[in-house]
């Protein structure tokens, strides 16, 4: 099966945006071959403006752009998107909510080689706390382009969470991605897998292993993480037990944003899957996600732990 | 025309920060002229419509000089002017710093130092890009280049030969902890824009022939941002809130108010 990352689709669905859009305008901050924005550039160099590397004036220009009218979508990498620039998101952006479209990539341990520096495993945290702030982290790569239109014609802030690394199809075309819709993959009446990103394809992997031991449980897609999709987020405790599974530190993330919804509504033994608040390190990304705990494996360990506490 | 404007606004910004009880008189003062030129000479703009698209923008980065923006606003007409005794009240539409969702005539949201200049570079870009001519002026307090984003923001702007921008610093030589040049010395300012690519005019931030004359300066020079390095006094026009780094933040108590608007009558 042909695997693709998120960040490629989102380097394409700029370009198809880019033809139906004249308000689209594209930033980058040197690392456009990297964010995949470099297909835009080169199909529309008028409508591309690299800020080189200054990711304070990257945002602070965008917010310009947006006043003027324009949709300008500024990239790159999360962990320079989110902690760089992150007053001048707050103060800039999300204050006085302006049309700004925030496309991180590289965002995760799956970055790999490049270590802990470059590895944002709290932009989940530090984006959904912004009053205004939209949070998509979509699945695969259909999702992505359908994300990327989405998130253009929604009017506000928006922080687009996507990887470095190739990831599996998820979707077909007749899938419909709906801002704060999650999209239940799976149904199971025992647990729910509430997941983002690609530890979407590691979720219905460990659903197949449980289904194979007679444990019937659901995968629920979050991509929205902001506005959280509370219904989806009541059905999934209905099953009376949750795990979720995020690429991001377990303090603040999907698991947080879950968390803070099922104790207001109704409380279930509940397990969260994610980076347990260390920074991360070199390696390859395969060799990371297992290491650190994103995998299949933990996800089916945790369900069958928040099974026994129900 | 302009004096007299000058004296009316210098006047509601020490009856505002007076009412209010806390506020930023020093640096709303020291820009009064550099504001008032632009609103009451420069600026190519229509209170009744601030949304217009060919509208010239003004930008103020060093928010905290709100009282400033605030009083040119109402006497220009975007609001009434009895708005202005509802300054930092809760609930009021002048916030402690401008907010331009409540408020109209406030461009862009600012008070956290060092970003006005990018989104005037990104207003500009926008402009280029839909055969606009408006022109963005920026102010930009001289404690205010101890931040790095400006330094980006300037490269960015000589690098896209941004000529639609112009900005001034208020020089007034002084921040919250004592004399800039002690703090963290920004000098040589008007060196240190020109080797940014700049074009770069050294006035006095006080003298109205010298401010229009650098905006018509600016607006011949063509595929360059221009600086005009304005050399102000903190707190001007009221004699005891001159050069007093005390009255960076702190508002006058009543008798102060009074003293100051009598300064202020002649």
């Amino acid at each position: 099966m042909e695997k693709i990352a998120t960040r490629e689709a989102y380097g394409r669905a700029l370009v198809d945006l880019g033809r139906l859009e004249r308000r689209i305008v594209v930033l980058d901050a040197d690392l456009s071959k990297s964010t995949k924005t470099e297909y835009f550039a080169k199909e529309f160099p008028e409508r591309f403006f690299n800020m080189g590397i200054a990711e304070q004036n990257l945002m602070g220009t965008a917010a310009g752009l947006a006043l003027a009218g324009k949709i300008p979508f500024a990239s790159t990498f999360a962990v320079f998107a989110a902690g760089r620039a992150y007053d001048q998101i707050r103060n800039t952006i999300a204050y006085p909510r302006l049309n700004v479209k925030i496309a991180a990539t590289h965002a995760g341990l799956s970055v790999g080689e490049d270590g802990a520096s470059h590895q944002a495993l709290e932009d989940i945290a530090l984006m959904r706390a912004l009053p205004n702030m939209t949070v998509i982290v979509p699945a695969d790569a259909e999702e992505t382009r359908q994300a990327v239109k989405a998130a253009a014609e929604h009017y506000g802030p928006v922080y687009l969470r996507l990887g470095r690394m190739n990831v599996p199809r998820i979707y077909g075309n007749d899938y419909r991605f709906i801002l704060g819709k999650a999209d239940w993959l799976r149904r199971g009446h025992m647990a729910t897998i509430i997941a983002c990103g690609l530890m979407v394809a590691e979720a219905l992997r460990a659903q197949e292993m449980l289904a194979a031991q007679g444990l019937e449980v659901g995968v629920l897609n979050m991509s929205t993480i902001k506005p959280l999709d509370r219904e989806a987020v009541m059905e999934a405790a209905e099953t009376g037990a949750i795990v979720t599974a995020e690429e991001h530190n377990v303090v603040g993330g999907l698991g947080s944003a879950v968390a803070e919804a099922l104790v207001e509504m109704k409380p279930v033994p509940m397990k969260r899957v994610g980076v347990q608040d260390v920074f991360g390190e070199s390696g390859s990304a395969e060799e990371l996600l297992t290491k650190y705990g994103l995998t299949a494996g933990a996800i089916l360990e945790a369900v069958k732990e928040v099974i026994r506490r129900k | 025309m302009l004096q007299e404007k000058a004296r009316l606004i210098r006047q509601d910004i020490v009856r505002m920060i007076g009412a209010a009880g806390s506020g930023h008189p020093g640096g709303s003062l020291s820009g009064v002229e550099i504001v008032t030129a632009l609103y009451f000479h420069v600026l190519r703009h229509d209170p009744r419509r601030p949304d217009w698209p060919e509208r010239d923008r003004f930008i103020l980065s060093k928010g905290h000089a709100a009282p400033l923006l605030y009083a040119a606003l109402a006497e220009s007409g975007y609001f009434p002017k009895e708005e202005l005794w509802t300054l930092r009240r809760l609930g009021s539409r002048l916030q402690g710093h401008p907010d331009c969702k409540s408020l109209p005539g406030v461009e862009i949201s600012t008070g956290s130092l060092g970003q006005g200049l990018a989104v005037a570079n990104g207003l500009a870009l926008a402009g280029r890009l839909d055969g606009r001519d408006y022109r963005v002026y920026v102010l930009l307090g001289d404690g205010e280049l101890e931040e790095g984003m400006v330094w980006e923001a300037a490269m960015a702007a000589a690098h896209y030969n941004l000529d639609k921008v112009m900005a001034f610093v208020d020089h007034n030589h002084l921040q919250i902890d004592g004399r800039v040049e002690e703090v963290m010395s920004p000098e040589p300012v008007a060196e240190k824009f020109r080797s940014f690519g700049w074009h770069v005019i050294e006035i006095d931030g006080h003298d109205f022939r010298q401010i229009l004359a650098a905006v018509e300066e600016a607006r011949r020079t063509s595929g360059r941002p221009t600086v005009a390095v304005a050399e102000t006094v903190k707190g001007k026009g009221v004699s005891f809130m001159e050069n007093q780094v005390d009255w960076h933040g702190v508002a006058p108590k009543p008798e102060q108010v009074a003293r100051a608007l009598a300064e202020l009558e002649s």
